[in-house]
């Protein structure tokens, strides 16, 4: 690919990046919301990092099948324990990453 | 809301990175692993720049770069980053009740780096404590400036990294682990949370693609809303 390609792709993806984050910040920061608005868009971040992370955790990506018991949920156990308890995004990644080489490692 | 902004420069950048850090420091194994892949599937170092400078989206990237490797068309790619991008749509609504009233100018700088991390990060401190968007804006740039930096970098060393090495494969997981945690500020939060695994998991076994994702959010996010009404209103 060209320099031109590159440029037409990035900026094409740039621009579908941008705006769904754009858009519904520059409308809505004026307008005055209804409190059942806030409310549930009190409940979006919890519920989209729920639906973010749990069929990394609960389902095998390559053959899109439910799956009890893999690695990464194993591993998701103490370290949710961790950031539960410390509370800290820097310790909660390198102890999740931590226990995850030790398992690969020496377990699975 | 006024006191809050006569907080010096050298203190909201100081606070700012201090929150970003540890979103930095997920993102350099995740940022070095997308380079060396990039690297391996051909893609030069410039247009991996060019690529996290234009489009600060570290999922769309991983799958650009896995397209490109199949061959696949431009308006492909474009579309795919379109439909994997749409949950931005919700947060940047969530983060819009925090910036109420600030100037046009201010958000569309914002926005370019409402990430799953910045989003999560941001939303927490502005709910507990007197977060202002100074700062808020200091962590979405910062974690941008190291992706950037951790990309480009990939792309440069990619063979001398082993694959698999230290458990990099686990710091996006560990870092959501954690991002989740911040969000649970109630057990309203905590059964909001359980409900869209559950839709998330089910939806993504029977449907295709990646609207699990958005589809879950706003199915929880209700069922979550609806139980909250009940309990309110059974007081």
């Amino acid at each position: 690919m060209t320099f031109a390609d590159y440029l037409l792709l990035f900026g094409g993806m740039g621009l579908v990046t941008y705006l769904p984050r754009a858009v519904p910040l520059l409308y809505l920061a004026h307008k005055q919301l209804p409190q059942w608005l806030i409310d549930w868009l009190g409940l979006i971040p919890v519920a989209v990092l729920s639906a973010l992370l749990a069929p990394a955790l609960f389902t095998d990506k390559i053959t899109r099948t439910f799956e009890l018991g893999k690695p990464e949920f194993l591993v998701a156990i103490p370290t949710l324990l961790f950031a539960l308890k410390t509370r800290s995004l820097g310790g909660t990644v390198l102890v999740g990453m931590f226990l995850y080489w030790l398992g690969q490692s020496f377990i699975f | 809301m006024n006191q809050q902004q006569q907080l010096s420069v050298q203190t909201i950048l100081r606070s700012g990175t201090a929150t970003a850090w540890p979103i930095c420091l997920g993102y350099l194994p995740i940022g070095l692993a997308l380079g060396v892949l990039a690297q391996q599937s051909g893609i030069p170092w410039w247009a991996v720049a060019l690529m996290s400078i234009l489009v600060f989206a570290g999922s769309a990237q991983f799958i650009c770069v896995a397209m490109l490797t199949a061959g696949a068309s431009i308006p492909a790619i474009i579309f795919t980053t379109l439909v994997v991008n749409l949950r931005h749509t919700l947060m940047s609504s969530s983060l819009a009740v925090y910036l109420r009233g600030v100037e046009r100018k201010f958000l569309a700088v914002f926005a370019y780096g409402v990430t799953d991390e910045s989003f999560a990060v941001n939303m927490a401190k502005f709910r507990d404590e007197n977060w202002n968007r100074w700062q808020a804006l200091t962590v979405n740039h910062t974690a941008n400036l190291v992706w950037i930096l951790a990309t480009v970098t990939g792309s440069l060393i990619g063979q001398l990294v082993p694959q698999g090495a230290f458990g990099i494969d686990y710091a996006l997981t560990g870092m959501f682990i954690c991002l989740l945690v911040y969000q649970f500020q109630g057990r309203i939060y905590i059964i909001t949370g359980l409900i869209a695994a559950a839709i998330s998991v089910s939806w993504y076994l029977l449907i295709p693609g990646d609207s699990y994702i958005v589809g879950a959010s706003i199915c929880a996010a209700t069922a979550g809303y609806v139980l909250q009404c009940r309990y309110r209103r059974g007081k």
